[in-house]
């Protein structure tokens, strides 16, 4: 059996996806039995332009990490998608934008004034900002133009499959890349491998109250944890309603934390903020408009709540400043 | 002039670059070190509610997600005017203490030992982990395997979620340790100071031993004379969690010792348009520009550093080698590459410390958490980084919502001293008139891999080395060489 | 005219379609810029439609149910209430005036409240303007093709 070529990439990411394939630990070695790596940054030496060199669709599988946030990040996902035959949005910011994609709340104007020009440890008075061309006595220096949005991979190019997840869980990982190197029939494109086929919350093991009734929303910051029972029970919002399930139950079980998300959208939905609004509207315990604004006014920051993963993929744009 | 672009991690991942530029004669006109990215966290935490910071920033880096998490976390406790109790404290502390073993074995195994145990001039085809493998056998590359993972089962065991953690909550943690946890941490510790131990002696016979490498240790490519600045305990001994920072000069007298609340007095940042990461440097000097020496603002926040601003270590073993350290190369020490050394030290320490929490009887306490009562105001939270110093400052409503951040991260810290450095040793191997050598590349890349900068993750990696690329270009922009290292 | 808000309206097939329909047959002149979409109850409306129309062009969003108390499903209109309360704050932090969705209850007879309902709404677009947000970024940054 001639070896798999594989390439992994990332784009505008924190390297927590690539250090998540290398937890598979041991495995990275049967991996690396069965691959043959014509790119991975993190782990292996092979050059941009080997990469260009190669014919089209040459590479089978690239494994892209990170959100496109700049002008170099589209570049290479275009070449990548030229040179692969599946593309593959691996991890919550090449799915669905990820953290990143909380900028999406800001323009660039706003970004680059407060990191800067504003932040209180910044001595900058001639308002000095990064520009893509910069030229100095012995000639130019350049680097890429950040865009003023930050996009999912699939909002660049066309994308097979998506492998949720901040970062996906090694376990999942490997069952992915065992069954592409096992030959196993691979789902239609457009699919979401590597995770389940339902919300978080089927699987939860935690207490819940079928009818819950909430007068008022509680914080992390102030409410005692119980272990044991529903986050929404105990008011607190936990976006396990409209996650999709595969983590491992990471935060709600492992941590006793609530889900804030990172699997993206379990099948069937669109968008992960309109969907909880719809969640959390049926626990409010209130009829009248008085009553149901002070409710709501107990909770804040509900688009970095609900899209705290997808804010790429939310249907909200920003209004232009 | 002739230009020489050097892309260490290669082009393609965009996370830094470095260019040479050369005069007519072949000489070393400049270097600049670029990074091309910015994410704007300090931007998009405003409007959050404080306490989900830190879930939010370990994505600043997913290689070292703990420390943010952890400074953001303090920094949390402080905006609610809130102490966790002792057990939460120790517990933050040890779930730490497991990162740093993950990150400091896999950096030293993967990036430095290729150097040295192999040696800096041996095939480059064989000169990554794989080939450490060869040399010192299989069971030594397996062990490596293993101990970057008791790192991170640490973690897991103590806070559930290792990458990208969620662990901290205002005034403590979420869930506290039970006693078979506790057990397999505290096994798990042990087997990691046996394994520190044995990294230092390997340390010791292949490099100390040898006078080859250690002419390379101390030539003067790798001698960059600036500040150092790291965390210290009470009593100025290393601290990764928890202490006041402070600076020594290069002459190695102590001109700051401060509280996290107090780093806008003794820090500030420099913006240049060629790059998108700020320039720190300490305010007493000003910024002068990339330059060493006692009126420098430049300073360096790495193991050597924290080493060099130290009194000492705080366990029996890492004392020890403290003392072997410092009788070796002298106090301070300005050689970048003994951070090497240091950080082994740092290792041994961390996996002491491990079992020492570990085996603390309050550690499975279920006191965990002192709710916050007090209205939200400003706090700055601060943890000593694997590759710096790191600070988190949040300011909020009163209702805890974030209004302003700002962050000075790990790397950041050394933005300068890495610039200096690569310089100093671009300077030492270009002469005039003579063609660019090969070898070029792996000294610069020695230079800047000894700061195990996190903005190329590809420190932190199996197998693994620098994929590097030198192109040599003349005054029309024509390539005139082109230099790859595979 | 070019600068006409483009505004769709969900309503109840129970009460508010019907006082909608009322208004048709009986001749009441409303603005034409309101697009009518019929769902069998207020609280069928998914946020998601909210926000779809939004995305799709319109510059305001009405959502009319029965009167409390009279909704066929019984719950229906106050989960309506809710949804909407939670969406208007969510969509301010969007830099979008809560303003542009509105929900108002209107029954089968209420025809002329319809009509005028209708047209003070698309008064109340009128003079926020388009809806001139970022959809999805910077057309320059995305995809060519
Ligand atoms: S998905 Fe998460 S782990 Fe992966 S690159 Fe993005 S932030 Fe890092
Ligand atoms: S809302 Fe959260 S805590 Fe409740 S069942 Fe769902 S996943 Fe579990
Ligand atoms: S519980 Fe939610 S946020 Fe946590 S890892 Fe799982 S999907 Fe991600
Ligand atoms: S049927 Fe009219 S609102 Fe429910």
């Amino acid at each position: 059996m001639s070896k798999l070529k594989v390439a992994v990439y990332w784009a505008a990411s924190c390297g927590g996806c690539d250090v998540a394939i290398l937890d598979i630990h041991e495995k990275v070695l049967a991996v690396n039995e069965a691959c043959e790596f014509f790119l991975w940054p993190i782990a292996m030496d092979f050059k941009y332009a080997d990469v260009e060199a190669l014919p089209d669709k040459h590479i089978d599988l690239t494994l892209f990490n990170g959100a496109i946030r700049n002008s170099e990040n589209k570049h290479i996902a275009e070449l990548l998608r030229r040179k692969s035959k599946v593309l593959v949005a691996f991890g919550s910011c090449a799915h669905t934008g990820g953290i990143p994609a909380l900028a999406n709340l800001y323009s660039k104007d706003q970004i680059f004034h407060r990191a800067y020009v504003e932040s209180p440890s910044t001595v900058n008075p001639q308002g000095t900002l990064p520009q893509t061309a910069t030229p100095v006595t012995e000639g130019e220096l350049t680097i890429p133009t950040m865009f003023d949005h930050v996009y999912s991979l699939d909002q660049v190019v066309d994308v097979e499959y998506y492998v949720p997840g901040c970062p996906p869980n090694p376990e999942r990982i490997w069952e992915v890349l065992f069954a592409v190197v096992s030959g196993a029939t691979l789902p239609p494109p457009g699919s979401v491998i590597g995770a389940g086929e339902r919300a978080l919350c089927d699987s939860c093991g935690r207490k819940r109250t079928e009818d819950k009734r909430i007068t008022g929303f509680n914080r992390v910051a102030t409410t005692p944890l119980d272990p044991d029972i529903c986050f929404l029970d105990q008011g607190l919002i936990c976006l396990g309603p409209v996650t999709r399930d595969g983590c491992g139950q990471q935060c709600v079980k492992a941590s006793n934390m609530p889900c804030r998300g990172c699997y993206g959208l379990p099948p069937g939905i669109t968008d992960q903020g309109a969907k909880m609004i719809a969640a959390v509207a049926s626990v409010i315990d209130a009829r009248e408009p008085e009553d149901i604004r002070k409710i709501v006014a107990t909770l804040p920051d509900q688009a970095g709540y609900y899209y705290r993963f997808s804010m790429s993929q939310s249907m909200l744009g920003r209004k232009k400043a | 002039m002739k230009q020489i672009v050097v892309d260490p991690i290669t082009r393609l991942e965009g996370h830094g670059k470095i260019t040479l530029f050369l005069d007519d004669d072949g000489a070393l006109a400049n270097v600049y070190f670029q990074i091309p990215e910015l994410r704007g966290f300090e931007k998009f935490l405003e409007g959050r509610p404080v306490e989900e910071a830190p879930r939010i920033v370990p994505r600043i880096c997913g290689v070292c997600p703990a420390c943010h998490h952890m400074a953001s976390g303090k920094a949390v406790d402080a905006v609610y005017h809130v102490t966790p109790p002792p057990a939460a404290r120790k517990l933050r502390e040890l779930f730490f203490m497991g990162e740093y073993i993950h990150s400091h074995v896999a950096h030293f195994y993967a990036l430095a030992a290729p150097d040295f145990v192999l040696g800096p001039g041996s095939d480059k085809a064989k000169r990554h982990v794989l080939g450490i493998v060869e040399k010192v056998g299989l069971e030594i590359g397996s062990k490596v395997l293993t101990f970057r993972k008791y790192g991170h089962e640490i973690m897991k065991l103590v806070g559930g979620k290792c990458q990208h953690p969620v662990y901290n909550v205002p005034g403590g943690v979420s869930r506290p340790l039970t006693e078979e946890q506790r057990r397999e941490v505290e096994r798990m510790a042990r087997e990691c100071v046996e394994f520190a131990r044995f990294s230092l002696d390997l340390f010791g016979k292949v490099v100390l031993e040898n006078p080859a490498y250690m002419d390379i240790i101390t030539g003067p490519a790798y001698v960059l004379d600036v500040h150092d600045m790291g965390l210290v305990d009470a009593h100025n001994r290393v601290n990764f969690y928890d202490g006041r920072v402070r600076v020594k000069d290069t002459a190695g007298n102590e001109i700051a010792l401060y509280e996290p609340n107090e780093y806008l007095e003794n820090l500030a940042e420099h913006v240049e348009s060629y790059t998108y990461l700020k320039f720190p440097y300490l305010k007493r000097f000003g910024w002068k520009g990339l330059v060493e020496g006692p009126e420098s603002g430049v300073y360096r926040a790495t193991p050597l550093s924290r080493l060099n601003v130290a009194d000492g270590m705080a366990t029996p073993l890492a004392q020890a080698e403290y003392e072997r350290f410092f009788n070796t190369v002298g106090k301070p020490c300005k050689l970048v590459l003994a951070t090497h050394w240091a950080r082994l030290i740092e290792l041994l320490y961390a996996c002491e410390r491990a079992v020492e929490l570990a085996c603390d009887p309050e550690i499975t306490s279920p006191d965990v958490r002192t709710l916050p009562t007090r209205t939200p105001t400003e706090g700055v939270g601060i943890v000593e980084a694997q590759r710096g110093t790191l600070t988190h400052h949040y300011t909020t409503d009163e209702k805890g919502i974030i209004r302003k951040a700002n962050l000075i991260v790990g790397t950041t810290n050394n933005h300068a001293a890495i610039c200096m450095s690569i310089k100093k040793a671009a300077m030492a191997l270009i002469e005039r008139g003579k063609p660019v050598s090969e070898q070029l590349l792996n000294m610069i890349e020695m230079a800047f891999r000894a700061y195990d900068p996190c903005f190329s993750c590809a420190t932190h990696c199996l197998p693994g080395h620098y994929p590097m690329e030198v192109t040599v270009k003349d005054s029309q922009g024509a390539v005139r060489q082109v230099l790859v290292r595979s | 005219m070019t600068n006409d808000p483009k505004i769709v309206a969900f309503l109840c097939h129970w009460c508010s379609y019907t006082g909608a329909d009322l208004a048709g047959t009986s001749r009441i002149k409303y603005t034409p810029a309101v697009r009518i979409v019929r769902v069998m109850c207020s609280g069928r409306i998914e946020p998601s439609f909210v926000l779809k129309a939004l995305k799709e062009g319109a510059d305001g969003v009405l959502i009319c149910g029965c009167h409390p108390g009279d909704c066929h499903y019984q719950e229906g209109n106050y989960k309506a209430l809710r949804r909407f309360h939670m969406l208007k704050e969510m969509l301010g932090q969007f830099g979008l005036e809560g303003d542009r969705v509105r929900l108002e209850w209107v029954s089968a007879s209420e025809g002329d409240r319809f009509a005028k309902l209708a047209d003070s709404f698309t008064e109340e677009i009128r003079r926020l303007g388009p809806l001139a947000w970022k959809r999805v970024g910077n057309e320059s940054e995305r995809r060519v093709a």
